[in-house]
């Protein structure tokens, strides 16, 4: 169902041509919204939870920025399928819990997807590479002004937009951006950094793995509040935070290469020659390795114009993307197989490393 | 001060951390959560298959936030038994799980949400954005509906000049939305 999808060659998170930061992979900003007749969809029964996915599927199929986009009725949809949107960021992995009667819409170039019944009737999310939280709230909020003027939404003075948690209560409004930090993990300031920016309300969590030493080094940094300030005070606080991590990482970089650059260029050269002759390869070490390439970018090691190589492969290695690329359920051993075979043949085409460049200023 | 305390209040020193048990189902946790929300330190402890239920390896869904929200943030709260009209929801299913049932519920529970809003969030008021167009066409839907209201009892009550008067007044309406529509279009 979902081929043409993963085929498509202008998806943004895979195909990005743009010069992407060398700190922030992608940022998404999402909104709940409820419409104010029907009960949440927790509370709504499966009629009731048709007409709703039926009614606003079809007034989100009429809005321009879904021009060409497709829909999926997540029971429609196979575990490996939605496995594969989850990776893609496109749909979370509580919409693959539904029962019957929700779905999703993506537009064409993968920036744009709206959940129906999840936890609340509507999630929309915009999803771009690179740092750009501002443009990516004013298309979001363009995209709510056009939906309401044909759906009724459930608002209040007071609580703002109704959600059916109360976390969401206020603007709906969750904005996260991806970030690599190798800096930061290596020189074992992670846990300080969660610890401070926790205390302005903003969420540090693992994108693969868990806690301060996430696989991969890549970290989801989101705001938790979303009532009791406009929108643009949440992106701008989450912004300015978000300044300061990219700022200490970048530092921690600099620093740990003046202190112990043979270390340091000993585990890119070594992770740069596993990737060209491995033959096993597990999900996690891929991350890390893929982690090490992308900061061989960051250092003028490798080519800029491969550093979307090195990002699409951050999605294409993960387990459901690897089994749906071989076309039928495969074991983890051979999956693991599957997953060096691929980035063997990808790196097989990179150009050596460049040492003599390192710590240039980017 | 800060205080270490689990989601049902029990506290608990830093070497029992070993083995405690999952706030869900009791099974051992292996999953340990903490944070910090204004300046209170609120620790979640879950067993691996109810932390991949919740999500909490989910990079999307997951928000330490939510599992608060099912747990300490709702205890201590006002004792009111309450149920929508609308959707059926009691106090003890928010309690249970942190969720409200439908839009109605927010009138029915607003002395019961409030609280929990505090420590949530950085105030308890909406200043974000307003959906005018449909709150406006929400409005005057209700306006309408009163206006045809009257009429249909004036009819009842045989009191012609008044019905004239509402009927007047439900064109004039209807032909001011109309117009309004078709500048917007």
């Amino acid at each position: 169902m979902i081929e043409s999808l993963i085929k498509n060659d202008r998806a943004e998170l895979t195909q990005s041509a743009k010069k992407a930061s060398p700190v922030v992979l992608s940022t998404r900003v999402r909104l709940a919204r409820n419409l104010a007749d029907a009960p949440f969809p927790e509370r709504a029964t499966s009629a009731q939870r048709s007409d709703i996915l039926s009614k606003c599927a079809g007034h989100i199929g009429d809005l321009k920025a879904m021009k060409e986009g497709v829909f999926f009725d997540v029971s429609q949809l196979s575990d490996l399928e939605k496995q594969v949107l989850v990776e893609r960021h496109l749909i979370s992995r509580e919409l693959c819990e539904t029962e019957q009667g929700s779905g999703v819409m993506i537009n064409k170039d993968q920036t744009c997807s709206v959940m129906i019944n999840e936890e609340d009737h509507l999630r929309i999310q915009f999803l771009k590479t690179g740092f750009n939280l501002n443009s990516i709230w004013k298309q979001v909020d363009s995209f709510d002004s056009d939906l309401e003027k044909s759906l009724d939404v459930a608002f209040s003075e007071e609580f703002g937009f109704l959600t059916a948690c109360p976390t969401n209560l206020g603007t709906g409004l969750r904005a996260s951006v991806m970030m690599h930090l190798p800096g930061l993990v290596i020189s074992d300031q992670m846990e300080r950094v969660i610890r401070a920016v926790n205390q302005l309300g903003i969420t540090v969590r693992g994108l693969f793995g868990e806690g301060s030493d996430a696989t991969g080094h890549v970290f989801q940094i989101s705001n938790q509040q979303t009532l009791g300030e406009s929108e643009s005070e949440i992106i701008s606080r989450l912004g300015n935070v978000l300044k300061t991590i990219i700022d200490h990482e970048l530092n921690a970089r600099f620093k740990y290469l003046e202190e112990n650059r043979a270390k340091l260029l000993d585990k890119i050269g070594r992770a740069f020659g596993v990737l060209q002759n491995v033959h096993l390869l597990t999900s996690n070490e891929a991350m890390n390795l893929l982690s090490l390439m992308r900061l061989a970018v960051d250092f003028h090691m490798l080519p800029e114009a491969n550093r979307s190589d090195v990002d699409r492969l951050f999605i294409e290695c993960q387990p459901g993307h690897i089994q749906y690329a071989a076309q039928e359920g495969i074991e983890p051993e051979l999956r693991d197989i599957a997953r060096a075979d691929k980035l063997r043949e990808e790196f097989s085409h990179l150009p050596p490393l460049i040492f003599d460049k390192i710590g240039e200023s980017n | 001060m800060l205080s270490l305390c689990d989601p049902l209040g029990h506290s608990y020193n830093k070497t029992m951390a070993d083995n405690l048990k999952c706030s869900n189902c009791n099974k051992e946790a292996t999953v340990h959560l903490t944070q910090i929300v204004n300046n209170k330190i609120h620790k979640v402890d879950l067993c691996e298959s109810c932390a991949q239920k919740k999500g909490v390896t989910d990079p999307q869904g997951f928000s330490l936030a939510d599992l608060l929200a099912k747990s300490n943030l709702t205890q201590g709260l006002p004792d009111l038994q309450l149920v929508c009209s609308n959707c059926g929801l009691e106090t003890a299913d928010f309690r249970r799980t942190g969720r409200l049932g439908c839009s109605a519920c927010f009138q029915v529970f607003a002395d019961v949400v409030r609280p929990v809003l505090e420590d949530m969030h950085v105030g308890t008021e909406h200043k974000g954005k307003v959906p005018e167009v449909a709150l406006t066409r929400q409005n005057s839907q209700a306006k309408l509906q009163t206006l045809r209201d009257s009429l249909a009892r004036a009819i009842a009550e045989e009191a012609y000049e008044d019905a004239a008067t509402f009927r007047d007044q439900i064109k004039a309406f209807e032909t001011a939305v109309a117009e309004l529509e078709a500048t917007e279009a």
